[in-house]
């Protein structure tokens, strides 16, 4: 088990030069593996924060330049002198607000991490000292009292990642059971068609205006947490769509054979649903899923956004507004921390999508 | 080479006492096309006798799978009616078993789980210890008895039509239908296949028939073979019986002396 899964994730592949040249095995050959799977993409990445950086500092050049001469024009020789001084000592109040470097978006990353372990000190503390309190509260049936502070860059992940699988459940209950209720019928696939095809490009947006509008009248008068039910029901509605179709489509294109087998078995129709249809198509499903979830994972920031629900999207966000001198570089390490745990669910749900079928 | 006339190849005609087990009366098959209706089978009649091992040879595309379909109640008939055992076929059924040209084993089950799921069906009351034996009986016959519980995505093409006979013989039928089922095969494995089909059926004595291109593996197998004409409006031509006596054997039906001139026989038929 724990073989394939290194084999699936193509982590096998990636160690197994490695291993053969520390071996002395095919040395030459396995050299060249080693230059191809790791050598390139290493220099891949140092020309892209090569490129990068050389922008950057373009565009800081430009930025300043321009500083400068606006305050030339406003105060004169003396402004503008005090201006390019301001500057170069890097005080924060007149540095030029562009893309940052990347050394600065690895300064906003220590940061960022740095305030993770101060904010996560002081909610142990606090919880240290309403412990007793919480004890007493909860023997007596009152609600415990939970820390209320600023979430830091790590909490917010969290959130993120709980929206996004509550929101993905969400989507994996709704469009199996519809896609297979669909697929088993050339009736209802014809006559649900349309509003499929209708719905899946709604953009995100809306999606999240139509959640807003039933959500808020539905739950009035409920204390649950409002803003994380709006955004994690738009993420299972914008993201379901692959998962309906490909259920739907894996559903009602079964092996002609094993439809004849069944009726040869004369199989019961719960029989012929849960031994052969879904069984058979479960590649299918999983390749939804998959999609699904990348889908979710993308409209989630968006999503979170505009809901102002806590996350990475309402992180991005309120850097973009707050415009302290490193928001912009905060905005860039988020733009990566995205990224990467995007790619990670993906390679999560290829395993388990590889492992789910069975013609190989 | 000069082709004997039937009746010096098949002297004595003795009468088969066996009841009738497959009747197809008047049957016709006509499928709607785009160009109008396309009749591929018509006025076709055949009678099977209990326990008899029938093959079918024919031209491509003359309607020999639109028949084996048609008595194994996957196809609709279009005119007459099918009767097994003296009732009228209406729908597929396990007393009709099919072993279809590709093995069509769910491959998400085990070779066990495969043949499990049709002895469940014919035998509900069984204990599930009897069912396993069932299961075991057939895929240890067909000479699987060490891969009960491979995937069958994990077998080769030739394992996996022997669990395909398997299941069709545990289902116990009262007709075994088989649709080339040993075309997909390299000829040394078709070869032992046949012996693992003989074998088997010698010993449930199931009434059979089977469709196949090869004139050798109908002699081999067949107490007659049926020979159809081409289509449309296909119906059986002539027919061959193969006295050779049972249990048969490769080498000795390859020496027999009669034996190229039942192959010459049938070669003609098919050339003409
Ligand atoms: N669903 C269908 N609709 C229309 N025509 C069909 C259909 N199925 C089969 N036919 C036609 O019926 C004829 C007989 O087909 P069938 O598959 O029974 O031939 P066959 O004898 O089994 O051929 P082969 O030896 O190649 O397997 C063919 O001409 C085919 O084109
Ligand atoms: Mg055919």
């Amino acid at each position: 088990m724990k073989e394939r899964i290194l084999q699936l994730t193509g982590i096998q592949a990636f160690l197994a030069p490695w291993i053969s040249v520390i071996k002395g095995e095919e040395v030459q050959k396995n050299v060249q593996a080693l230059l191809k799977s790791y050598i390139y993409p290493l220099l891949s990445i140092l020309l892209f924060i090569g490129i990068w950086h050389a922008g950057a500092t373009y565009l800081f050049n430009k930025e300043a330049t321009a500083k400068i001469e606006k305050a030339r024009t406003e105060r004169g020789e003396a402004g503008a002198l005090e201006m390019q001084n301001c500057i170069i000592s890097g005080d924060v109040s007149c540095q030029p607000n562009t893309l940052p470097s990347p050394a600065k978006v690895w300064d906003a990353y220590l940061s960022l991490l740095a305030d993770h372990k101060i904010i996560s000190a002081k909610k142990d503390a606090f919880e240290l000292k309403v412990a007793k309190t919480n004890e007493k509260r909860i023997a007596k049936g009152q609600d415990p009292i939970t820390y209320t502070g600023r979430p830091s860059f790590v909490d917010q992940i969290k959130t993120s990642l709980k929206t996004v699988f509550a929101g993905f459940l969400l989507a994996a209950f709704i469009a199996i059971p519809i896609g297979i209720i669909i697929g088993l019928s050339t009736t209802l696939r014809t006559s649900f068609n349309w509003l499929i095809q209708i719905l899946k490009p709604v953009s995100p947006v809306v999606w999240l205006l139509l959640v807003f509008m039933i959500v808020k009248t539905v739950m009035s008068d409920s204390d649950m947490d409002k803003s994380f039910m709006i955004s994690f029901i738009s993420v299972g509605l914008c993201s379901m769509w692959a998962t309906l179709v490909n259920t739907s489509m894996g559903v009602s294109t079964v092996d002609k054979d094993f439809v004849n087998v069944a009726k040869v078995l004369k199989l019961s129709i719960g029989q012929n649903i849960f031994k052969v249809v879904l069984p058979s198509s479960l590649p299918m499903i999983f390749t939804g899923l998959r999609i699904t979830l990348s889908v979710a994972w993308m409209v989630l920031i968006a999503i979170e956004l505009l809901a102002q629900s806590p996350g990475l999207g309402s992180f991005v966000w309120e850097e973009f507004q707050n415009g302290a001198s490193d928001s912009n570089a905060k905005i860039i390490v988020a733009m990566f921390v995205i990224g990467m745990i995007g790619f990670m669910l993906d390679r999560i749900m290829m395993v388990v999508q590889k492992m789910m079928s069975f013609n190989k | 080479m000069s082709v004997i006339a039937k009746d010096i190849l098949q002297p004595e005609i003795i009468e088969d006492t066996r009841p009738d087990m497959l009747v197809c009366k008047d049957i016709a098959k006509i499928y709607p096309t785009p160009k109008g209706d396309y009749t591929v089978l018509s006025d076709l009649q055949l009678t099977i006798k209990k326990g008899e091992f029938i093959s079918i040879i024919g031209h491509s595309g003359c309607g020999k799978s639109t028949l084996l379909t048609m008595i194994a109640g996957l196809n609709d008939i279009s005119k007459g009616a099918v009767y097994v055992d003296g009732n009228e076929v209406r729908g597929a059924g396990p007393d009709r078993a099919v072993v279809f040209q590709s093995p069509s084993l769910f491959p998400w089950m085990t070779a066990l789980q495969n043949v499990m799921i049709g002895v469940k069906q014919v035998f509900p009351h069984a204990t599930k210890k009897q069912k396993q034996d069932i299961c075991k009986y057939y895929l240890d016959k067909v000479g699987l008895g060490n891969d009960f519980n491979k995937r069958a995505s994990e077998l080769s093409q030739g394992m996996q039509q022997r669990v395909g006979i398997a299941r069709g013989f545990a289902l116990k039928p009262k007709v075994l239908l088989l649709d080339e089922p040993f075309g997909m095969l390299d000829s040394l494995t078709r070869g032992e296949l046949q012996d693992v089909l003989l074998e088997v059926w010698q010993k449930e004595q199931i009434t059979a028939i089977m469709v196949t291109h090869d004139v050798d593996e109908s002699i081999f197998l067949a107490d007659r073979v049926i020979m159809m004409t081409s289509g449309p409006y296909a119906k059986i031509g002539d027919e061959l019986r193969i006295p050779f006596e049972r249990p048969r054997n490769r080498v000795d039906i390859l020496e027999h002396p009669d034996y190229y001139q039942y192959r010459g026989y049938l070669m003609d038929f098919l050339n003409h």
